[in-house]
């Protein structure tokens, strides 16, 4: 294989930590060729699972996720998605790529949406145990609500993956938001923290996102159990757990950005991100509009004005 | 500018990150000021003791495979003691003193009880072909000699090879039982600095002092393609050296098997590589990229000064006069 050769003296980027004090990798635009690593993952012939869910009305993002998933996640490899849904009739039918398959899987909703969410490490982890650790080597857990931009491929495979959180980034570790009552057993004591991790996007080896999900939601299960909540529910516990079982690599907020942050220049490739979820606002102005065609006189200019402004907020949702 | 929106409605069940904070430009450029994230990322206050700066900008931290590149600056030996000491690893450290070169193992004992892997627990594999000249030296606990008998060669080319089958020979053997990590190291050297646990990895090689600068066409590989240890001249990522490297026991077993084997169809070929297992560890390390990679801090020579890349000298060639100690 044919490439430039790397230069001791000359570092790729000179603007941001590319590797963590205890020598995990930072996964920044850059610095890696993703040539030589996929002719190393291509001798392996792994399998990688993405968990996500879809309940009530986040099966609306399910299009655009899987739509630029199947265009630009570990393109040319195989891939798993376990598509957990409330509403499995409402998964739009998606031409995936001959590696790609989709596994729709029934789950129940909860009425408030931090009980969904802390619940998916109860899901994920009784799923690796059941059957994942048999079909897939490597699993990431994933929030449905995003879009990816650019290509994610196999520099997201290693042991245990967590991604720096895009709104905490350059924070002072006291500033994190991790949960700091004592009760709670995601709590991280002042003083402590290496970064804060986004629970948007995290994984690993079967094993160690095993591991990972039974710990947290342990620690959900007893806070519940004590009346307590961690104030970034899951991500409260995630955190927690990668301060003390040290990711062996990390993913820069290139691998999940929130859409809604202005993007800073050391951000030079925006390959996931998160999708404008105003739905309330949404719903009224699509109702809105839709009202409108129905009540307006057929008018070629009148009509491609309503068109437009009702493609341009609904491009919030794809 | 960077701002984050402030008025997000916090009450609504789908803003999940709202976080109400605004910027002033003087915060926003300090955000941007890499020196004072640093500052404050790394001032240690409970488990992480010293304060230390942990990024270079003059080297080369990572390869573009994501194998961590080891410098002073890089890592902070307490979170990676604390890692290694909870899975109680062992650390077997190889060395061969054939013949003459029993000379150098007081030194070389003597320094590696003083800073190789200290607080963890190490075997030391002395291979040898004369055990009664193997000096006693005081160990710390935790921390054992084991003597291997082996034969010697006349040429000193051919007992540098034969570390290859011999290490391939007793990984599988002996070592896979008794150690987690294995450090395959030169004799005639010493130690002057910390090499600690932050070298471990799954397979790691070092950069050879004399070329961590130089271009790929100047690296010594072995150009003719009659050798097994043949690399094209348009390609090689690093130089590295033979007399420092590791791995897990399984790695070293397939690396060193692979160098002897390639090492005896080039004697039945009727040729011998330029560098001898260096060569082939060369060639290995191409087409089976290390996982981490030591910079020259750990196999040094003072004979090439003392540059400004060079925060530490952790692994020391000692003098010595070669047409004496060799062949003899």
């Amino acid at each position: 294989m044919s490439y430039p050769q790397p230069f001791v003296d000359k570092p790729q980027r000179t603007d941001v930590l590319l590797v963590s004090p205890w020598l995990a990798p930072i996964v920044w635009e850059g610095t890696f060729n993703r040539d030589i690593l996929n002719a190393q993952y291509r001798q392996k012939n792994f399998v990688v699972g993405v968990a996500t869910f879809a309940v009530k009305k986040y099966v609306r993002f399910i299009e655009g996720f899987l739509g630029s998933a199947n265009k630009f996640f570990l393109s040319g490899h195989r891939v798993n998605f376990y598509l957990f849904t409330d509403h499995p009739e409402k998964v739009p039918s998606i031409n995936l790529a001959p590696e790609k398959r989709l596994f729709i899987i029934p789950v129940q909703n909860y009425s408030r949406w931090q009980d969904i969410s802390m619940n998916r490490m109860d899901i994920i982890s009784n799923h690796i145990h059941s059957h994942w650790r048999y079909e897939v080597d490597y699993l990431y857990s994933m929030d449905i609500d995003v879009q990816m931009f650019e290509h994610i491929g196999v520099e997201i495979i290693d042991t245990l993956v967590g991604t720096i959180s895009s709104w905490q980034y350059t924070k002072p570790r006291d500033s994190n938001s991790y949960e700091r009552h004592p009760e709670s057993r995601a709590a991280i004591p002042h003083g402590e923290g290496d970064f804060y991790y986004a629970a948007s996007f995290y994984g690993g080896s079967v094993s160690e996102v095993y591991k990972l999900t039974t710990a947290c939601f342990k620690g959900v299960t007893e806070d519940r159990a004590n009346g307590i909540e961690a104030k970034w529910h899951e991500e409260s516990h995630l955190n927690k757990y990668l301060l003390y079982h040290k990711p062996t690599r990390l993913l820069s907020p290139e691998y999940y950005w929130d859409e809604e942050l202005i993007r800073p220049r050391i951000i030079r490739v925006k390959r996931l991100s998160s999708v404008r979820k105003d739905l309330q606002e949404l719903e009224r102005l699509t109702l809105l509009l839709g009202g409108l065609r129905e009540l307006l006189v057929p008018c070629s200019s009148l009509d491609s004005l309503v068109s437009f402004f009702f493609c341009r907020e609904a491009k919030c949702v794809l | 500018m960077f701002i984050c929106d402030l008025n997000q409605d916090l009450n609504s069940s789908h803003q999940r990150y709202s976080k109400a904070k605004t910027l002033s430009s003087g915060l926003w450029k300090s955000f941007l000021n890499l020196k004072s994230f640093l500052f404050s990322y790394f001032s240690f206050r409970m488990i992480y003791t010293k304060p230390q700066i942990l990024k270079r900008s003059d080297v080369l931290m990572m390869t573009p495979w994501f194998a961590p590149i080891v410098w002073e600056g890089t890592y902070n030996s307490e979170i990676l003691n604390e890692q290694f000491r909870q899975r109680n690893v062992t650390v077997g450290l190889t060395v061969f003193a054939i013949k003459k070169y029993v000379v150098f193992l007081k030194t070389f004992l003597e320094t590696a009880e003083t800073y190789f892997m200290v607080g963890h627990r190490v075997n030391y594999y002395i291979f040898t072909d004369r055990p009664e000249e193997v000096p006693k030296v005081a160990l710390k606990e935790g921390r054992n000699v084991v003597v291997l008998q082996v034969q010697n060669y006349p040429r000193w080319q051919e007992i540098s090879m034969r570390r290859m089958e011999m290490l391939s020979y007793f990984s599988q053997q002996r070592f896979i039982n008794e150690v987690s990590y294995l450090v395959c190291v030169d004799v005639d050297m010493k130690f002057n600095d910390q090499v600690g646990v932050e070298i471990l990895s799954d397979l790691f090689g070092t950069l050879h002092p004399g070329f961590y600068t130089a271009e790929r066409r100047s690296f010594t590989y072995e150009h003719r393609p009659a050798s097994q240890a043949y690399v094209p001249s348009d390609e090689g990522d690093f130089y590295y050296a033979g007399g420092f490297f590791g791995g897990t026991v399984t790695e070293v077993y397939k690396l060193t098997k692979k160098c002897h084997e390639a090492i005896m169809v080039d004697k039945a070929n009727g040729i011998e590589a330029i560098w001898q297992e260096e060569s082939h560890l060369n060639k290995y390390f191409l087409y089976h990229k290390p996982t981490k990679i030591l910079s020259p801090e750990y196999l040094w020579d003072d004979n090439l000064g003392r540059p400004e890349i060079l925060k530490k000298r952790r692994f020391l060639a000692v003098p010595k006069n070669h047409a004496a100690i060799r062949n003899k």
